[in-house]
């Protein structure tokens, strides 16, 4: 190696970010506390746990598609609106028609919203606050317009089974889905091409463009790749419930950006984690479902529940804005 | 001898303000070309429409005497040509190595996986070829100095670059130490024979580095002198409109 006397100086030795450990050790302790003082409760029986990974798992794949837009340097605010109409247009066509047909018009619902968002965005040079703002008000109309505000009832076993009511052993299959949207969704930010140009693109996005990377195709892809991912927590509800209604996500946004952020994904963008996601939705389903045992009612468990958050997000945004 | 590059009555108008106007330069292989102007000189122009980062809207580039159109930044550097821009074209979260890679990353079998590991030697190789001591190919660039910062946003133009570079105030955030390592990297691509094109405020700099200066003034090109036979006070009438 060159070392002569004019080369540049040298740079202190990098430094693992403490930051992007916090959810799991919050996690550790969040779930030793409620195991502590609701151990008559139940919180550590089998069924409870179960429970909270079936409850967890749309929140879990709504957090992957969400890594990728916050890593993007983007926001899609429009994913609870997209659950509804997924969920209800697969529900509705479950009626008369097959599974795979009512399946891939959920997800062609995720795709459309995605598409229309991320050409906004990119074709119109509109923030994707604004932007996504709009159609989810648009998605919710449409929501509640396409069944009249009744709720459909979903009546195939086996669609039931597959998508969210049936268990493989002891596990639910939810948590199957749950492990497969992280998996994809990991080596995808982690190992491919497409997960380096977003991270870049979230990062400086001139930059990427002067490399050559086509950064309004990769931010259209991470809007479709958001909305289908809510769209499948979509069909995932309607499994599960066996059911759908226009206020399904409705209160899904605020808890996936939080286990997203908590998680260690970077809000300003450049900085992602799908498994920090993964582990950030299971905090929140474990707060939640420790809130149920103590028996607070729906109105406390929402105040506590924002409260929560509200500090979660302080303190992860602190951190990363003192980051730079 | 041909040219590698050549721009021909290149023109470039946003609106009704036209930035550049009847632009004609060539470089050859292993010169260095300044370019120098005032602000609004359209210095800038000219290297973004070099670099595919914006459309001419007249004239023509040619490449070794075939002409070429930029619809994209890749377009250019398909072409083998590289540009360093003024505000920094980092990504200040990455490592070094995946900047240097930035939009051509090595993959590997199975499943076209990223390849990190091949990414970073080659970077390693890249540095100590260049003398530029960055303790490791995996550091992450926000963590480096602004000289060490210029110098990977250098190392990635002389990997990449097969005919030509273009630098838009390669040193304009610089301390002396760090724009002189800058100038020798600058010798270095010289000496393998690349073409280069330097936006430079600084006139003392333009002699030390560079063979022909080429003055704009208001988007209109004054003129091109060789280095070697004029002086910092004819270069600077030029540049004032006072010659």
């Amino acid at each position: 190696m060159a070392t002569s006397d004019r080369a540049w100086p040298p740079v202190r030795l990098q430094v693992v970010d403490p930051q992007r450990f916090v959810v799991y050790g919050v996690f550790v302790v969040v779930f030793v506390f409620f195991a502590a003082t609701l151990h008559d409760d139940g919180f550590l029986t089998q069924t409870n746990l179960l429970n909270i990974v079936r409850q967890t798992t749309p929140i879990t794949i709504m957090a992957v598609g969400v890594v990728f837009v916050l890593s993007a340097g983007e926001i899609d605010l429009s994913l609870g609106a997209v659950v509804a109409l997924s969920a209800l247009v697969t529900a509705d066509l479950l009626q008369d028609h097959s599974a795979v047909l009512a399946v891939g018009a959920g997800l062609a619902v995720g795709v459309a919203v995605g598409v229309a968002n991320g050409l906004f965005v990119t074709a119109l040079v509109l923030p994707s606050f604004l932007v996504t703002f709009a159609s989810l008000a648009v998605v919710t109309g449409l929501a509640r317009s396409v069944t009249d505000l009744r709720s459909v009832a979903v009546e195939n076993r086996d669609f039931a089974a597959i998508f969210g009511s049936g268990d493989v052993g002891p596990v639910p299959g939810l948590a199957f889905w749950a492990l497969g949207a992280t998996a994809v969704g990991h080596f995808l930010l982690r190992y491919s091409r497409f997960g380096a140009h977003v991270l870049a693109i979230g990062d400086n996005a001139q930059a990427a463009r002067a490399t050559g990377i086509r950064v309004d195709r990769v931010r259209l892809l991470v809007f479709v790749l958001s909305a289908t991912s809510a769209a499948v927590a979509g069909i995932l509800y309607a499994g599960r419930l066996q059911g759908a209604t226009y206020t399904l996500g409705e209160q899904d946004l605020l808890t996936v950006i939080a286990a997203v952020v908590i998680g260690g994904t970077r809000l300003f963008g450049g900085e992602g984690s799908v498994i920090g996601a993964l582990v950030g939705s299971l905090l929140m389903g474990v707060l939640t479902n420790g809130l149920v045992l103590w028996g607070f009612s729906a109105s406390e468990q929402l105040i506590a529940q924002g409260t929560l958050l509200l500090v979660a997000i302080s303190l992860t945004l602190r951190g990363q804005r003192a980051d730079g | 001898m041909t040219a590698v590059i050549r721009v021909a009555q290149l023109r470039k108008q946003f609106g009704a303000i036209l930035a550049l106007d009847d632009m004609t330069l060539d470089i050859d292989a292993g010169e260095v070309v300044a370019l120098v102007g005032d602000n609004g000189a359209g210095k800038s122009t000219v290297v973004r429409c070099l670099a595919g980062l914006s459309v001419p809207t007249a004239g023509q580039i040619m490449l070794d005497g075939a002409a070429v159109r930029f619809a994209h930044p890749g377009d250019a550097r398909r072409h083998g040509i590289e540009v360093v821009l003024q505000e920094l074209a980092l990504a200040d979260r990455q490592p070094v190595y995946m900047n240097v890679f930035l939009g051509r990353e090595l993959v590997r079998r199975p499943a076209h996986r990223l390849d990190r590991r091949g990414m970073a030697a080659a970077t390693q190789r890249l540095l100590e070829s260049l003398e530029v001591r960055i303790d490791s190919p995996h550091k992450i660039v926000r963590e480096l100095s602004g000289g060490q910062r210029q110098a990977v946003a250098i190392a990635r133009a002389v990997h990449w670059a097969k005919r030509v570079v273009l630098m838009d105030e390669p040193t304009a955030s610089l301390g002396a130490v760090e724009t002189r390592r800058v100038e020798e990297l600058i010798a270095r691509l010289r000496e393998r024979g690349t073409a280069i094109l330097v936006v430079s405020h600084s006139l003392d700099q333009v002699f030390r580095i560079a063979d022909r200066i080429c003055v704009l003034r208001r988007g209109r090109q004054i003129g091109v002198r060789t280095a070697s036979e004029t002086t910092a006070e004819e270069i600077l009438a030029m540049i004032t409109g006072l010659a």
